[in-house]
């Protein structure tokens, strides 16, 4: 598996770690339902056998986060972009 | 259906073997069952063979998407053992030890276990030291575990490089019992014991959804039709996921890809089954010769049951570090299955909240040693509609409860073992 850094180019998977469900989000502690939220976001995931948008973290590169969508049943990857940049649109 | 003996085997000998019946019987979906387990590998059908066992529910059928044993019941690396640390997993999996035990007496078949025993290396004095602990936790619950030295397990390995620069080994945790088990022969041996006690086996027949009523599940909707059950539980490890959302449900369960590997058959030389306490190796021969070895999950969320070639140069230089003279050995096939990891590392065994849907998961990459207490558990959980003493801890709420069982102690990460 090789990931187009948007930095560096594309490089191979062993550069990156990999942390996980880019959809998971910490959840308000002063929220309504906080409870419920951080379970959520801590233990649950959809899991799913398709296409997933996930955080990479280019470790031995740039050291950017990364968000990444890639196909869990085939390791295609769709769509690299900074984490942070995706956060903001 | 044929009882397997000396005798059997010799008649059937002198008549040229032409008489042999198929091991199991392949069967049509009726209407409607007792109880459906969706997922025909190890676990499924040991839940099976216990409903119609010890419960005496006969209107069973498994359901397979492929045929018998096609996922992580034929990928695994077939090492069985009880040597666990929180109590829960302790229980649990020595209760499994035992059932392994007299698996071929109980199925007449044979699963081939062989106690051939298990080193954990100790490469330091804090790993000493967490082993002594282990091992006295062990001894508590009444399981053999043994301290050994390095002489002793001069003795037994000669070949282990015990000096290496960075990891000299300081001793380790020995448990004789463990052993390694013929992984399809449990499917298949499994599979011929409830088919003879009437158990519906049917292949080619992948879930494509539930039927509801009043909240309820009443039985699946199949590429092969519809099929109702007073009960349906779930044994499916890494596609847990995938169908539980087909019934609305979302789990602590991430689905990741473990590689396993195997070599070209070599003289025997692993006498027992070792595992690198420094960096993740694990290994034993197969009675064909071949070294069976594995290690870390490739780390991140896959369905491909194919993984990439940084973890398999990563498992090879840990086989390396552990026995150097490996060194030249080829590697003849590796392979991928997707593991069903849950967020403290140990499984559900429970009800969902939805009625009649019950789950077997999360077994991470421990789930083969489990088969058959598993299925007892499972079996038991569906029968009675309660959690088995040894499957009580278990629990699908405990993520939310806190009563988490984090066997290694390092938090909510789904690629935990």
């Amino acid at each position: 598996m090789r990931i187009l850094c948007p930095f560096c180019g594309e490089r191979a998977s062993s550069e990156f770690a990999y942390l996980g469900d880019a959809s998971a989000a910490r959840a308000d502690p002063q929220g309504t339902e906080a409870m419920a939220r951080f379970l959520e976001a801590v233990y649950f995931r959809e899991n799913p056998a398709g296409v997933h948008t996930e955080l990479w973290y280019h470790e031995s590169g740039c050291r950017s986060w990364l968000r990444v969508k890639r196909d869990t049943c085939s390791h295609q990857i769709f769509d690299v972009a900074y984490a942070k940049e995706a956060l903001r649109t | 259906m044929q009882k397997y003996s000396f005798f059997n085997l010799v008649s059937a000998a002198l008549r040229r073997h032409r008489d042999w019946q198929p091991v199991w019987r392949d069967a049509d979906p009726k209407e409607d069952y007792d109880v459906i387990v969706v997922g025909g590998g190890g676990h499924g059908l040991a839940t099976a063979y216990y409903l119609a066992k010890v419960h005496g529910i006969t209107r069973v059928a498994v359901l397979e998407k492929g045929w018998l044993g096609s996922g992580n019941a034929g990928r695994n690396t077939t090492i069985i053992r009880s040597n666990y640390l929180l109590p829960d997993n302790t229980r649990f999996y020595e209760f499994s030890l035992k059932l392994w035990e007299r698996l071929e007496q109980e199925l007449n078949y044979n699963t081939m276990v062989s106690q051939r025993g298990i080193v954990y290396f100790a490469h330091s004095d804090a790993q000493r030291d967490a082993y002594a602990r282990r091992a006295n936790q062990m001894r508590l619950h009444g399981i053999d575990a043994e301290l050994v030295d390095v002489a002793w397990l001069r003795r037994l390995v000669p070949f282990v490089d015990f000096d290496n620069a960075r990891f000299p080994i300081q001793g380790g945790l020995w448990q004789r019992r463990a052993g390694t088990a013929r992984h399809d022969a449990v499917v298949w041996g499994y599979a011929r014991a409830a088919s003879q006690l009437g158990v519906d086996i049917i292949q080619n027949c992948e879930v494509t959804g539930f039927i509801r009523a009043g909240g309820r599940v009443v039985g699946v909707e199949t590429t092969r039709g519809a099929i109702r059950a007073a009960k349906v539980g779930l044994a499916l490890a890494g596609n847990t996921s995938r169908v539980a959302a087909k019934a609305g449900l979302r789990l602590p369960i991430e689905s990741h890809v473990l590689q396993a590997f195997v070599s070209e058959a070599l003289k025997p030389l692993i006498p027992c089954v070792l595992i690198f306490g420094a960096g993740h190796f694990y290994v034993s021969q197969s009675d064909k010769g071949g070294l069976v070895f594995g290690g870390d999950l490739d780390g991140y969320n896959s369905y491909a049951q194919r993984g990439n070639l940084s973890t398999v140069e990563d498992v090879c230089e840990g086989g390396l570090a552990l026995i150097p003279s490996l060194s030249r050995v080829r590697l003849l096939r590796s392979w991928g299955g997707i593991m069903d990891m849950s967020m403290d590392g140990s499984p559900i065994i429970d009800r969902t909240p939805i009625e009649g849907l019950y789950l077997n998961a999360g077994w991470c990459y421990g789930g083969f040693k489990a088969t058959p207490a598993a299925g007892w558990c499972f079996a038991h959980l569906l029968a009675r509609g309660d959690s088995h003493e040894l499957a009580r801890a278990y629990r699908l709420d405990r993520f939310a409860s806190g009563r988490l069982i984090d066997e290694r102690g390092v938090g909510a990460q789904p690629n935990l073992h």
